[in-house]
C-alpha cells in the first residue's frame, strides 16, 4: 500500500512524489530497475589467456512500489549483496538504468548519483565494520547530513532523535564509540544513521543476519515498525527464507547472478514454480521432528560463475533439465498474470519445447 | 571532562520504604572521552614512555634556549685548555680537541641535531603522507604509478641513498635536509598507502559514499583518522632513524661544517681523541644514542596506546 509521506525539504534535496502524490493515470513504481549488468574481470589462469569475466549480476530487472518490502534470497554468492551496491552505485554497474518514481538516474531532468544516495540508503551486514571506530555513534549518524550541508548543530540534534527513534537513549549512547555497543546496539545506530538523510528507500543488506535470534527478532520489530512510522520502502536482502518470508511483499529469487523467479510472497512460498525456489523452500528447517529432510532437496555446489553453463544456468543441479535447457536460457516470463508471478524456467513457458511445459 | 547538563540518569531508590525518590547522578566513565584522550591517558600510565618523553623535552628545551642559559661559546677554543677531562673546574663535561667547552657544545648541538632528525620526517610525513593517501584511496592505475616509483627507492638502503643524494648536491646542512626527507618519502608512501587500503574496503567507508559525500569529506573525516594513528608511530620511529642518518651525514663530512656544534660532525672531530679522553669523546655519541632510543621507546609507547580496539 503506498503510504502517504510528506515531502521533507530540511536538506534541500529533491524528495520524490510517491504512488499516492502522483495523479497521472499510471501511477510509478517506486523503484524500476532494468537490465542490471555487472561482470567483474579476473586474473586469467595462465598467462596471456583469455580475459576472463566473473558474472555476478546479469540482467536483473524489477520494481519496487511505495511502501512495500521487496525480498531478494539466494544462496551465498548469489549476486545479492552485489545488486544492492549496484543500486547505491558503490560499485558502477557495466549496464542497466535505475528508475526512481519513473525518473531516471543520469537524465537531464532525471536525478544524479548524489540525490539517488540522498534517497536510497543502505544498512550493512557487518554492524562493526560499518561504523568509524573514531567517532561517537552520534557523530556516525550525523556525518551524512554534514556531508549534505546542514549545519553541525541540527545534524547532532537530529542524530540524537534518530537514536531515541531506534530505541536507544541519546544522553547514555550518543557519545559512546562503537566498540562500546552490543552488536544489536550497534546495528541499530547502523539504521539510525541510513535514516538521516530522511531515505525513502532502505536497503537491507543481511541486516539482521549476523545477530543471534533474539534480537534479530527485535531489530526486525524496529524496522517494521519504522517502515510504518515513516512509510519507508525496503530492500531487504536475507538468506533467511523465514524472515523474508516474515518482512516482504514481494520476493525475488536469484541464481548465479539471473533472477530466477519472482512473485507475491504468497505465490513464492505456497505455489513455488521454479525447481530452484521448490528446492529452496524445502531445505528450510522444520519445527515438527516427524517431518525429517532424509535427503538434501540441492546435491551439489552452484556451478563456477566464470563460465556459467550454457542455456538455463540451474540446469546443472535440475531434476528436470532436458535437452532444451542446455540450448535455451529461458527468459523471465509472468505465469500468473493475476498476481504478476514470473518465473524463469522452460517447464513453465508455453511452447518451450520442454516435455512437462504448459 | 565535565559531563554536560543533561547528561544524567535517574535512578530510583526508596521502593522497599515505600518513599521512592529519584535521584540524578551526572553520566561519566569512558564513554564521555573521545579517542585522542583515552590515547593520552594511556601514554601517561606508561612509565617508559613518559620518562623518554621528559627526556626528550628536556633536552629539546635545553637545545632551544642554549643561547639564554649562559653558557660558553660552544665556538670559542681555548688551545691552553684542550681535552680536559669530564669534571673539570668551569668545564663540568670537558673540552674537545680545540679547547672548547663540551657541556656548551652538546647542548648547542642539540639545535642541529634535533632539528635534522625532525624536519625531514615532518617534510616528507607531509609530501609521502599525501601521496600514500592518494595511491590507497584512488587505488588503480594511480596507485600502480606512485608505488612502483617509490619501489626504486627502495631498492638502496636509506643511509647509502642518503650519503649519495647528499654527495652529488654537495655538502651543507640545507642538502643533507633534503637527502634525509628524499629517503624517507617512499617508506612513508608505503605505510600510509597500506593502511589506506585496509580503511578504504571498510564498510563504514561505503557507508560514508553511500551518504553521497564527497572524497575529500569521507578522507577527512573517516580515512585520516583512522590512518593517521599508525603513521605517527612510524613518523617516530624514522626521527631517530634521522637523527642517526643526519649525524652519519654530519660525520662523513656531508653534514654540518665545522665549526658548528653537531652531535655527529663532533663525534668525527673527537674520534683521533678516543685514546686521549675517552669519556669526553664518547659523549656526542651518548647523545645521539639517548636521543635517537627515546624517540623509539616513545613510538613503541605510542603504538600501545593507539593500538586498541577494545
Amino acid at each position: 500500500m503506498p503510504h502517504a509521506r510528506l515531502p521533507d525539504l530540511s536538506f534541500g534535496g529533491i524528495v520524490f512524489m510517491t504512488a499516492a502524490h502522483t495523479t497521472s493515470a499510471e501511477p510509478h513504481p517506486l523503484l524500476s530497475v532494468r537490465n542490471l549488468r555487472k561482470y567483474f574481470p579476473v586474473r586469467s589462469d595462465r598467462v596471456m589467456g583469455p580475459r576472463l569475466l566473473v558474472q555476478a549480476v546479469d540482467d536483473v530487472s524489477f520494481t519496487i512500489n511505495a511502501g512495500e518490502t521487496l525480498g531478494i534470497v539466494g544462496e551465498s554468492g548469489c549476486g545479492k549483496s552485489t545488486t544492492a551496491r549496484l543500486l547505491m552505485h558503490l560499485i558502477a554497474p557495466d549496464a542497466g538504468e535505475v528508475w526512481l518514481a519513473g525518473r531516471r538516474l543520469g537524465d537531464p531532468g532525471g536525478f544524479t548519483l548524489r540525490e539517488l544516495r540522498r534517497n536510497m540508503q543502505m544498512v550493512f551486514q557487518d554492524s562493526y565494520a560499518s561504523l568509524n571506530p573514531r567517532l561517537s555513534v552520534q557523530d556516525s549518524i550525523a556525518f551524512g547530513p554534514r556531508s549534505h550541508g546542514v549545519p553541525k548543530q541540527k545534524t547532532i540534534d537530529k542524530a540524537r532523535e534518530l537514536l531515541a527513534l531506534v530505541g536507544l537513549d541519546p544522553n547514555q549512547f550518543g557519545r559512546r564509540y562503537p566498540h562500546e555497543l552490543s552488536g544489536g546496539q550497534r546495528q541499530r545506530v547502523n539504521i539510525a544513521r541510513a535514516l538521516a538523510l530522511d531515505p525513502i528507500l532502505v536497503i537491507l543488506d543481511e541486516a539482521v543476519s549476523a545477530l543471534d535470534k533474539s534480537i534479530e527478532a527485535q531489530v526486525l520489530n524496529l524496522l517494521m515498525d519504522l517502515k510504518h512510522d515513516l512509510g519507508l520502502t525496503y530492500l531487504f536482502i536475507s538468506h533467511d527464507l523465514n524472515v523474508v518470508q516474515y518482512v516482504s511483499d514481494y520476493v525475488l529469487v536469484m541464481y548465479l547472478g539471473k533472477v530466477v523467479e519472482l512473485g507475491s510472497v504468497d505465490d513464492m512460498y505456497h505455489r513455488p514454480r521454479h525447481p530452484y525456489t521448490q528446492a529452496l523452500l524445502a531445505s528450510r528447517p522444520s519445527m515438527d521432528p516427524d517431518i525429517k529432510l532424509e535427503q538434501p532437496p540441492l546435491i551439489g555446489d552452484p556451478p563456477n560463475p566464470i563460465n556459467p553453463p550454457p542455456g538455463c544456468r540451474f540446469r546443472t543441479r535440475c531434476a528436470f533439465a532436458e535437452g532444451v535447457c542446455e540450448k535455451v536460457e529461458p527468459a523471465l516470463t509472468i505465469c500468473n498474470a493475476a498476481t504478476a508471478h514470473a518465473v524463469a524456467c522452460h517447464m513453465h513457458i508455453a511452447g518451450a519445447g520442454h516435455s512437462r511445459s504448459v | 571532562m565535565k559531563p554536560a547538563a543533561s547528561d544524567k540518569i535517574a535512578l530510583a531508590f526508596g521502593f522497599d520504604t515505600g518513599q521512592p525518590t529519584a535521584v540524578e547522578i551526572p553520566v561519566g566513565g569512558i564513554a564521555q572521552r573521545t579517542y585522542w584522550q583515552n590515547v593520552w591517558r594511556r601514554v601517561m600510565r606508561d612509565p617508559f614512555t613518559v620518562a623518554c618523553g621528559l627526556i626528550l623535552i628536556l633536552i629539546a628545551a635545553a637545545a632551544l634556549f642554549a643561547p639564554w642559559l649562559g653558557l660558553p661559546d660552544p665556538t670559542l677554543t681555548n688551545s691552553t685548555n684542550r681535552l680536559l677531562p669530564v669534571g673539570s673546574p668551569g668545564h663540568p663535561l670537558g673540552t674537545d680537541e680545540l679547547g672548547r667547552d663540551m657541556l656548551s657544545r652538546l647542548i648547542h648541538g642539540g639545535r642541529l641535531s634535533l632539528m635534522m632528525g625532525i624536519v625531514p620526517v615532518l617534510v616528507a610525513l607531509l609530501i609521502g603522507g599525501s601521496l600514500g593517501l592518494v595511491a590507497g584511496f584512488v587505488g588503480g592505475r594511480i596507485n600502480m604509478l606512485i608505488m612502483r616509483v617509490t619501489d626504486v627507492f627502495y631498492a638502496f638502503p636509506s643511509i647509502l641513498l642518503a650519503v649519495a643524494i647528499a654527495g652529488s648536491l654537495g655538502a651543507g646542512i640545507r642538502n643533507a635536509l633534503l637527502a634525509i626527507t628524499i629517503v624517507f618519502i617512499p617508506p612513508l608512501t608505503r605505510v600510509t598507502e597500506s593502511v589506506t587500503t585496509q580503511m578504504r574496503a571498510m564498510d563504514f567507508v561505503e557507508a560514508a559514499r553511500a551518504s553521497g559525500a564527497g572524497t575529500f569529506t569521507i578522507i577527512r573525516i573517516h580515512v585520516l583518522g583512522n590512518v593517521l594513528g599508525p603513521i605517527f608511530v612510524y613518523a617516530t620511529v624514522l626521527i631517530s632513524v634521522s637523527i642517526v642518518i643526519s649525524a652519519g651525514l654530519s660525520f662523513i663530512g656531508l653534514g654540518a661544517s665545522p665549526p658548528s656544534a653537531e652531535w655527529g660532525l663532533m663525534l668525527n672531530t673527537l674520534r683521533e681523541s678516543i685514546f686521549l679522553a675517552p669519556l669526553v669523546s664518547v659523549l656526542p655519541g651518548f647523545m645521539i644514542f639517548i636521543a635517537s632510543m627515546c624517540f623509539n621507546l616513545i613510538s613503541d609507547g605510542l603504538r600501545s596506546a593507539m593500538d586498541v580496539r577494545l
